[in-house]
């Protein structure tokens, strides 16, 4: 049969797509690519701000250096009063917005006002009132507190240009006063960015940047073995063999301040007793989880607070470990039998709990299989309902939550503070303890928001971690590790622990 | 006599009319009766599970007046779609209208190339088969049989391993840049094609062995031009008629396929809109794509009668019939 006039053409169109990706681009033109699991839901910064942050087109009055401690960005500088509850913020003085006009303390107090009042951390500062005073931002509290500056680095806080706001004063374009400012936003997928010529700071050498949402593990890992992508963050366990052989890529793995616990009903009648929670957490098997699933030996927890929140993890705290014949002991202290099968049970009732988890997180499902099979060793019969996030803080509002495994972020501000206040107050945390409290914790988070002075604030932070440790309001298993690839063809690549910044305004091309 | 086309249009828009109002209302109470607490879900995605807890979800539930009854917001959605408009999502904010506008074209691009190129394959494969028979015949059962039988899921990412990674003739996702389209087009295009090489070679088989092709062969034509005059008209028509039940299995395949290829269609927003309980952004976009699925089987419908002079004559010999007996006193 000859070819057909349609073969010929469907060859033709094929061929006409044929473009070869690794194409020799000069370095000036060369566009870096990025591609991160995390969509542009909106463009509020209280939403999927952290992308514009991240890509350095918005700018917080506060971020953290490579090393992770409190910087200037768009202030120069603070200074708080002597009762610590008058703070000063002088801003930028060259400092532009994207659109040309000059940042002002007026624009910055307006973005600073609507973050009080939509969801995010600086709800938790007790901020009284915010005033612009010349070229300073001038906020008052109500009571001291110490982690303010650590507060002003979150994605929520940005400052964006009073262009950026509609009438109605929802956000309609990001207008921020970084390096690189955005040249077109398909949400929920991609962002396009240059460089801001007229940024009063240091020119970044990458000239100009593209952002890919791939909601996909699989499709990340190609993005960056093909070489579609040049910085790829958050890879599946499943392909770090691989992409580590690439001989194009370099492989990044970095424990980062998330810690993966289970979270704890205290006020469950089978899990109050503390003996129960240290008996759990004696059935763990963490080296075995952190090593088939993780891929990471040294991801096993041995405490909440992981080596990376260097002022927190406690070096002499004695570890969590793995000791079935221990756990097995302490339950029967607490009043528990083994039936025939060797399951517990108490005053007539089965030992059965159940531990909702989510897949966001990859490799949360596997873990808690894991943890089912390790908890059925002790005469515990764990059910496990893989669902959407939003459960856990559901089930802790309704008290229906028994247990959930989930990866608690200690850098949602650069201060592990901002997560410690929500995680243990008085009533709980949605994320954090359940039915528990300890007036240690509470007495020594109070007194660490409002005093300077570092060895007060070492004792206190010991004191937190020695009590959760005896405790156990949560369960840690592993820490977090957070991947990463880039090209070889790119110098400077350094990842950001606390997940602020890409740093691409440090980055360059070798070739 | 009301002509043809004006009969046509009718019922597409009644068929419209009808889809829009079901579809709408059973996406309200199907997304309402999925578990979990509609403030915390809406809360995740908007602001990320880190920043959800029960501050969020309240803020949302004011907001939102989620706490409003069901058959209030209902009648809120249907009384707003009578006049054109779709509400507000509840993730981003923005009109349903403007986000599905963005969308729908990424989709309907992706969706019609990829429905041409299944056609193109399909018939391909199919005359290829039932011409040459034989192993032919059977490696393409097989091929077919395999393709039906794997989910888009993994065809995509089989087209990924060896094209975009190990090729790297295309993207591997995304779709910003030169060919971005093939590989998801492709993914799309196998699971349709399979089907359609199926019903055409069966029914070229049939044309192959009827007295009529031998004879127009026997009196000296040429395959391809025996295969063009007397086979194609009696094959399109079946293979046309598939194609259009096959859209079902485009639509369902496309909302897999975007979220793969990180395309930003229409199937991947609902997928999100339905994990963030976003009602009016799953109602909005679902009713979309029935609309535009009964569009497109309009479409077929017409080609089909256009194919088939028999249909037509014989509707408006019906039509004719009926309505000379409602004029008979």
């Amino acid at each position: 049969m000859k070819p057909s006039f349609p073969s010929v053409a469907c060859i033709a169109w094929l061929l006409m797509q044929t473009t070869p990706q690794a194409m020799a681009q000069s370095t000036a033109e060369r566009v870096l690519k990025v591609s991160a699991p995390w969509e542009i839901t909106a463009l509020d910064p209280s939403k999927a701000g952290y992308i514009f942050t991240r890509l350095e087109i918005a700018e917080t009055l506060v971020t953290v250096d490579n090393a992770g401690a409190l910087k200037p960005l768009l202030a120069v500088g603070w200074e708080a009063s002597k009762d610590q509850l008058t703070w000063r913020f002088k801003l930028r003085p060259a400092a532009k917005f994207h659109d040309g006009l000059p940042v002002t303390a007026d624009a910055a107090v307006k973005s600073l006002e609507r973050a009080v009042t939509q969801p995010g951390v600086l709800r938790n500062a007790g901020v009284k009132r915010i005033s612009a005073s010349g070229n300073e931002v001038v906020i008052e509290l109500n009571k001291p507190f110490t982690a303010l500056p650590a507060f002003l680095a979150h994605n929520s806080t940005q400052i964006l240009a009073p262009a950026s706001y509609a009438a109605d004063g929802s956000v309609k374009a990001v207008i921020g006063s970084g390096p690189y400012k955005v040249t077109q936003v398909q949400a929920p997928q991609s962002v396009q960015a240059e460089r801001f010529a007229a940024y009063d700071g240091k020119a970044p050498a990458i000239q100009k940047i593209s952002y890919l949402s791939t909601s996909r593990g699989e499709t990340r890992g190609m993005l960056a073995q093909s070489g579609q992508a040049d910085l790829v963050f958050t890879h599946d366990a499943a392909a770090f063999g691989r992409l580590k052989q690439n001989p194009t890529l370099q492989f990044h793995t970095l424990a980062i301040p998330r810690t993966i616990y289970v979270k704890v009903n205290a006020g469950h009648p089978m899990l109050g007793d503390v003996r129960v929670r240290q008996a759990l957490s004696l059935a763990i098997d963490r080296l075995a989880i952190a090593t088939a699933i993780l891929r990471e030996p040294k991801a096993a927890a041995t405490q909440v607070f992981p080596p990376s929140l260097d002022e927190w993890h406690v070096k002499g705290l004695a570890p969590l470990e793995r000791n079935v014949a221990h756990a097995r002991d302490l339950l029967k202290a607490a009043g528990f039998t083994a039936n025939a099968n060797g399951m517990l049970g108490k005053d007539g009732k089965p030992f059965k709990i159940t531990l909702r988890t989510f897949p966001d997180r990859p490799e949360l499902p596997p873990m808690a299989a894991a943890l089912q099979a390790q908890f059925k060793e002790i005469g515990v019969e764990l059910a496990v309902s893989v669902t959407n996030s939003s459960e856990i803080p559901a089930g802790h509002k309704d008290g229906s939550l028994e247990l959930a495994l989930l990866a608690r972020n200690y850098s949602l501000v650069p201060d592990p503070m901002g997560t410690l206040l929500q995680d243990f107050s008085s009533t709980g945390g949605d994320w954090g303890a359940m039915g528990w409290t300890s007036a240690q914790i509470r007495s020594s988070l109070d007194a660490m928001s409002a005093s300077n002075d570092t060895a007060r604030r070492s004792v206190m932070r010991g004191s937190i971690a020695t009590v959760l440790q005896a405790e156990l309001p949560v369960i840690p298993v592993a820490w977090y590790q957070q991947t990463a690839t880039s090209t070889k063809r790119l110098s400077g690549v350094s990842i950001d622990p606390l997940e602020i910044s890409y740093r691409i305004s440090q980055m360059s091309w070798t070739k | 006599m009301t002509p043809f086309w004006l009969r046509w249009l009718g019922s597409v828009l009644g068929q419209a009319a009808f889809v829009a109002a079901a579809v709408g209302t059973l996406c309200f109470f199907l997304t309402r009766s999925l578990p979990g607490d509609m403030a915390f879900r809406i809360a995740a995605g908007r602001y990320g599970y880190d920043m959800v807890n029960a501050d969020a979800a309240q803020a949302v539930r004011d907001e939102l007046g989620l706490d409003a009854s069901a058959w209030q917001q209902l009648l809120r959605w249907l009384g707003d779609l009578l006049q054109g408009r779709l509400g507000t999502s509840m993730v981003s904010g923005d009109s349903v209208m403007s986000e599905i506008a963005h969308q729908l074209g990424a989709t309907l691009h992706l969706s019609v190339v990829a429905w041409g190129l299944g056609i193109l394959l399909g018939v391909m494969l199919g005359t290829a088969a039932a011409i040459r028979g034989g192993w032919t015949l059977r490696l393409m059962d097989a091929l077919c049989t395999l393709l039906r039988a794997s989910p888009a899921f993994l065809i995509g990412i089989v087209l990924m391993l060896y094209f975009a990674v190990t090729l790297q003739w295309f993207p591997v996702a995304g779709h910003d840049e030169e060919g971005s389209i093939v590989l998801p087009a492709f993914t799309l295009a196998l699971a349709l094609c399979a089907g359609i090489a199926q019903v055409v070679c069966t029914r070229l088989q049939r044309v192959l062995r009827s007295d009529a092709f031998e004879y127009a062969q026997t009196k000296g034509l040429p395959l391809g031009a025996a295969l063009w005059r007397h086979a194609a008209p009696a094959v399109a028509l079946p293979a046309l008629a598939y194609a259009g039940v096959q859209l079902v299995l485009l639509v369902e395949g496309v909302v897999v396929v975007e979220s793969l290829f990180a395309w930003p269609g229409i199937g991947h927003a609902l997928l999100h809109a339905v994990v963030s309980r976003d009602v009016p952004m799953v109602q909005g976009t679902a009713l979309t794509m029935g609309l535009v699925f009964v569009l497109l089987h309009a479409a077929v419908d017409l080609a089909v009668k256009l194919l088939d002079p028999r249909q037509g004559e014989r509707d408006d010999a019906t039509w004719a019939a009926t309505q000379a007996a409602r004029q008979t006193p």
